[in-house]
């Protein structure tokens, strides 16, 4: 029967296949590129709350002293984490506008030193693209020896643009263990044999 | 399953070989599906095997037969294996074995790489089933395996799961890329694309759906490989990734999946009403017309499978309309279904009280779909039994019926008999009965507050519960007589004509029951 | 015979029982006590109706078909397979139907979207496999776990009124006032559900989300984790009591009261005896899940307690391994979940039962001391 098939048909074979392959292709890549489009996306509508990089405050931005912003601070463990970690001051109430410092209390109980990571989330979600950290401990992996604890600065300004109906914003940090044996345990957990919850 | 040579071939054909080596390396489209179809309906019974675990536990409140770790992992391998094991290569199978006797082609355009897509399947299935003997269990995770359950805590069989997706995802693949250039290639002179039939046209879309999503699925768990063995974060803030980001990627695979699953149905159905209707298709431009629009919709209506998630309104409130909007073309199928019928000369055989049913129950689980579009409704059915007995309701009497009445349909095609007519009408009643009590309690359940995804549940959910277990023991007992129909049927029974049924149009209605083991080596003229 | 048929019927009745007594047949959702559930009930019933009056429609003509256009009564079929006409109707009707249902659902969406104005603020954090409340405004926080007796989960006891959906310490609420709720989890995806309130929001490790409820009628609701998050997904309710706001705001002083009692509990002598009293309740419900009330665990993923090195030899390793947690393992750091009191109590405890009689005990202060050490 193959052979009874036209030369023709034989080369529409070869070019559907060519097509469809580019197509598979182009959609794997396509899958992978969500990641960074994500990304992106998030970034441009801050939409999953993570709050950017490092904010160059350019002139001084104008205080709004008429609208008062409610800044709330949430601090949360990552699992096994074992490090104290709690916002020194629970809230503020800021301008638009203002630089305001705050500071987040950090201890390492353990014998050993360690390293920190802290992540941030925001919600609303909308808010997300007005809050700008000047100055962060989360932009920087945080160490500590054993017994040590510290006071971490955060840096922010509210810009004067956040939408009116938003009145109260609310930061989240979780800490997690940097410790690179435990990261890669990933690795690690797939051939140890006493290891995860779901056993 | 026929092993006469075609007589009108004037080339030297042996006609099919002997023993294990035909079957292992034959590249024919009728060998292929049989056995895609034997592999399908061998899954359906393991997949339902493990369908009575849960529902036996679930038969009383209280942890009776299996414990907790164990029930996660037959809820995950029961979904893995009905979705990726028991529908979709049913629907292959059917492809197979009919799409060149519709279109008067003597095999499909690729017959070598056909029997890799086949042989690829047992192979990723061992690796799967074989999970559930590795230490740490199965994977546990649920069919959509969600990170970071999946990736941070998962058991460490997660890997060979990984490996067995791949390897489907490539079969599938294969078997794309076949079916479209087997429709676009080898149509008999004369057939033209708006001449073709439904069942070619669900498929040559089904097709394009496979080909733009399956990779995408092959991307989401090579991204999950990478965490889980090579300390990438996509899906773990540590590292900063996102969880969410898991469920994006995934759900963009996931729902055109879904449509993936029920297309080929749509399309059977489309030729089992009108032949035992006695009367043309209702609208057969339209009909291709909604099967092109569902199939571009799914693509863009992934999120309602995330409302709980926590995206923003705006995102919300998109996806809403998108999925409330795929509603329209699909009430139009049914409609035309329903108008097929209305005033032809109605006859119910095994394939027509099947494809009624489908008509019926199939959109009950449209409705309870769009009972489920609606966002802020959905708050209250997200993860809970409603969306269990949604999803239930499209994918058994909506899939799995389709396929029933697709084998009772053609298989005197296949076969050279008839079946059992009052064995098959026993299985369908039995069947129709079982799976409404098995399913229908669910919305009820889901309603009342019970969630998804456990082993346990509090007293108020006691009495639907029993009856759905009750239900499914019905149903899954019932399939052995299929089993029995349909070996019987192989083995014997009343001779069938090449048109067993007279309401019945198409090519491959033309040529022998059985149907010859090459057929249109001479391609038909089409008028 | 008839002794088998009598213990038969007795058997099946012992097994029915639950179920005969208990029999609830609810078939709907709930409207709820709040004004975000009513108005999803609404929306409900709405589209729910829609559904059967075009189920009925369909279905009608079907029916109508099978029994009037049977061959086997001589029905000759008609012809025809077009009519543009119909079909357009057909697409725009429910394309009109469905845009009406969109317009009251996106007023409910985006009340439900709004939480601002709060007057409360609770942070909710999804555990494996317990919920933890935290009062962020006040200074108190605790565990809220499953406290439904693993008797009755394995059938050798009664199953009590609210089996599975009981928990050692409830959310506590004002009636009548905003209460918003930010979400996050510890571990794995979970999700928070109250029926009642209309109210589910997944929570996300790493990630805060955030919603909010009113609530118009006291009363105890209870809800359940709604995210597939492990073996004990099913085993982690949501049990939240809504009183009336003077009763709520002299609960929050008792808390803030009993908080700082706690801290200052740390310093008393404690004896063996009350060690381990209070041992035995927080081992069951913070480790008996995984270690089981008998201490035997499930090896190898929760290994033994009793009998085991951890628990009988060095004692720095097992405060170490309690308060740190293990990396790398399920194994979590119970320093940030637990109070001295009860970090000291569960490792005296551990030391003492099931046959390890060790007689070693650690105080609440030692535990502080070690937390805090230099």
């Amino acid at each position: 029967m193959a052979e009874q098939q036209p030369q023709q048909g034989k080369r529409s074979n070869s070019r559907v296949i060519a097509w469809c392959m580019a197509g598979v292709v182009g959609m794997f890549a396509f899958g992978f590129a969500l990641v960074p489009l994500y990304d992106v996306f998030c970034e441009i509508t801050g939409i999953n709350g993570k709050t950017g990089g490092r904010y160059e405050t350019g002139v001084s931005n104008q205080v709004d002293e008429n609208r008062t912003v409610t800044v709330q601070f949430l601090a949360s463990n990552g699992p096994g984490m074992s490090w104290e970690f709690r916002p020194v001051q629970r809230s503020v109430k800021v301008h638009p506008g203002e630089a305001v410092t705050v500071n987040f209390y950090a201890a390492n109980p353990t014998d050993h030193a360690m390293v920190g990571q802290a992540v941030p989330s925001l919600s609303p979600s909308e808010g997300t693209l007005y809050f700008h950290k000047t100055e962060c401990f989360c932009f920087n992996q945080q160490p500590l020896d054993a017994g040590e604890s510290v006071e971490m600065p955060l840096v922010f300004i509210v810009d004067p643009e956040l939408p009116e109906h938003i009145t109260k914003l609310t930061l989240s940090y979780t800490l997690y263990d940097q410790d690179p044996e435990a990261r890669v345990s990933g690795s690690a957990r797939a051939g140890a044999t006493t290891t995860n919850n779901n056993g | 399953m026929s092993a006469v040579a075609d007589t009108h071939s004037q080339e030297h054909h042996h006609g099919p070989a002997k023993g294990i080596s035909r079957w292992l390396l034959t590249t024919n489209h009728k060998d292929i599906g049989s056995m895609y179809l034997i592999f399908s309906f061998a899954m359906f019974l393991l997949g339902g095997s493990m369908a009575m675990v849960i529902r036996a536990e679930l038969f009383q409140p209280g942890l009776q037969i299996v414990q907790p770790e164990f029930f996660n992992q037959m809820t995950t391998m029961h979904g893995l294996i009905m979705v990726f094991g028991a529908v979709m290569p049913a629907f292959v199978g059917l492809a197979n074995w009919m799409l060149p006797l519709m279109i008067g082609a003597p095999d499909m355009a690729l017959p070598r790489m056909n029997n890799w897509s086949f042989w690829l399947l047992p192979c990723a299935f061992l690796i799967l089933v074989s999970t559930l003997f590795m230490e740490g269990g199965a994977p546990n995770f649920g069919w959509t395996f969600y990170a970071p359950l999946s990736t941070t805590y998962g058991p460490p069989s997660t890997t060979f799961f990984i490996f067995a997706i791949h390897i489907m995802g490539v079969s599938s693949i294969m078997g794309a890329i076949n079916v479209i250039a087997t429709i676009l290639n080898m149509r008999a002179p004369g057939m033209k694309m708006m001449k073709m039939p439904l069942f070619v046209w669900t498929w040559l879309i089904t097709a394009f759906l496979l080909i733009a999503v399956m990779p995408v699925l092959a991307g989401a768990v090579t991204m999950m490989l990478m965490d889980i063995n090579f300390g990438t974060s996509f899906f773990d803030a540590s590292g900063g990734g996102d969880p969410v980001l898991f469920q994006h990627v995934f759900w963009f695979f996931g729902h055109p999946e879904v449509y993936i699953m029920i297309l080929p149905a749509f399309g059977a159905i489309s030729h089992i009403v009108p032949a035992f209707s006695r009367k043309p298709l209702f609208g057969y431009a339209s009909m291709v017309y909604a099967v092109g629009a569902i199939a571009l919709l799914s693509f863009l209506v992934w999120a309602h499978h995330m409302f709980t998630v926590g995206i923003p309104l705006a995102g919300q409130l998109f996806f809403m309309y998108a999925t409330l909007l795929i509603a329209v073309p699909t009430g139009v199928k049914v409609f035309n279904w329903v108008t097929t019928m209305f005033r032809g000369s109605l006859s119910f055989e095994a394939p027509m009280l099947f494809a009624v049913a489908f008509i019926i129950l199939f959109t009950i689980g449209g409705f309870s779909g769009l009972m489920l579009a609606i966002a802020p409704a959905d708050f209250q059915y997200h993860d809970t039994y409603f969306v269990v007995a949604h999803f239930h309701y499209v994918l058994v009497p909506g899939a799995i019926f389709g396929i029933f009445a697709s084998a009772y349909f053609w298989l005197p095609k296949w076969t050279g008999h008839m079946y059992d007519e009052t064995l098959a009408k026993t299985h369908f009643w039995l069947s129709f009965i079982g799976m409404n009590l098995a399913f229908f309690p669910m919305h009820f359940l889901g309603l009342a507050g019970m969630p998804r995804r456990i082993p346990d549940y509090a007293l108020q959910f006691s009495d639907f519960n029993m009856v759905s277990s009750i239900g499914a023991f019905m149903f899954g007992v019932t399939q052995l007589l299929f089993l029995f129909i349909v070996v019987k049927c192989v083995r014997g029974g009343e001779k069938a004509a090449a048109k067993p049924w007279d309401g019945a149009e198409g090519l491959e209605w033309t040529v022998p029951s059985p149907a010859p083991y090459h057929t249109f080596s001479t391609p038909p003229e089409v008028k | 015979m008839r002794v088998h048929a009598k213990r038969a019927v007795a058997l099946a009745a012992g097994l029915l029982s639950p179920a005969v007594v208990m029999a609830d047949w609810t078939m709907n959702m709930a409207p709820g006590v709040t004004g975000t559930s009513n108005q999803i009930f609404s929306l409900h019933m709405t589209i729910l109706w829609i559904c059967v009056a075009i189920g009925v429609v369909v279905f009608g003509v079907m029916f109508w078909s099978i029994f009037a256009h049977r061959k086997s009564q001589g029905a000759k079929p008609a012809n025809f397979h077009e009519n543009t006409v119909v079909e357009i109707l057909w697409t725009i009707i429910p394309l009109a139907i469905l845009v009406a249902m969109a317009v009251p659902a996106t007023a409910t969406l985006v009340e439900m979207y709004d939480t601002s104005e709060s007057e409360v603020d609770i942070k909710v954090t999804g555990y494996q496999w317990r919920w933890r409340y935290e009062y962020i405004n006040d200074d108190f926080g605790y565990f809220s776990s499953l406290s439904t007796p693993r008797e009755q989960i394995e059938n050798r006891q009664a199953k009590g009124e609210n089996y599975l959906l009981e928990v050692d310490n409830p959310l506590v609420i004002p009636v009548g006032k905003k209460v918003r709720f930010l979400l996050t989890a510890n571990d794995v995806i979970h999700s928070w559900w109250v029926p009642e309130f209309g109210v589910k929001k997944d929570a996300i490790p790493g990630f805060i989300n955030e919603t909010w409820t009113r609530v118009d009628e006291p009363g105890i609701y209870r809800g359940q984790c709604t995210e597939l998050c492990g073996k004990d997904h099913g085993f982690m309710p949501v049990v939240v009591e809504a009183v009336p706001e003077e009763e709520y705001n002299a609960w929050v002083a008792e808390q803030r009261a009993a908080a700082e009692a706690e801290r200052q509990l740390t310093e008393k002598d404690w004896t063996l005896e009350e060690l381990m009293e209070r041992g035995e309740k927080a081992y069951a419900s913070a480790c008996a899940s995984c270690h089981q009330p008998d201490g035997t665990g499930m090896p190898p993923a929760f290994p033994a307690l009793k009998g085991s090195q951890i628990a009988t030899e060095d004692m720095a390793a097992h405060i170490d391994i309690v308060v740190n947690g293990k990396s790398g393992t399920a194994m979590q750091a119970f320093g940030g979940q637990l109070s001295e009191v009860d970090l000291a109590a569960v490792i005296t405890y551990e030391r003492n039962a099931w046959g390890n009689n060790t007689g070693e005990m650690v105080t609440p202060k030692e535990i502080f001391d070690y937390k805090n050490q230099e």
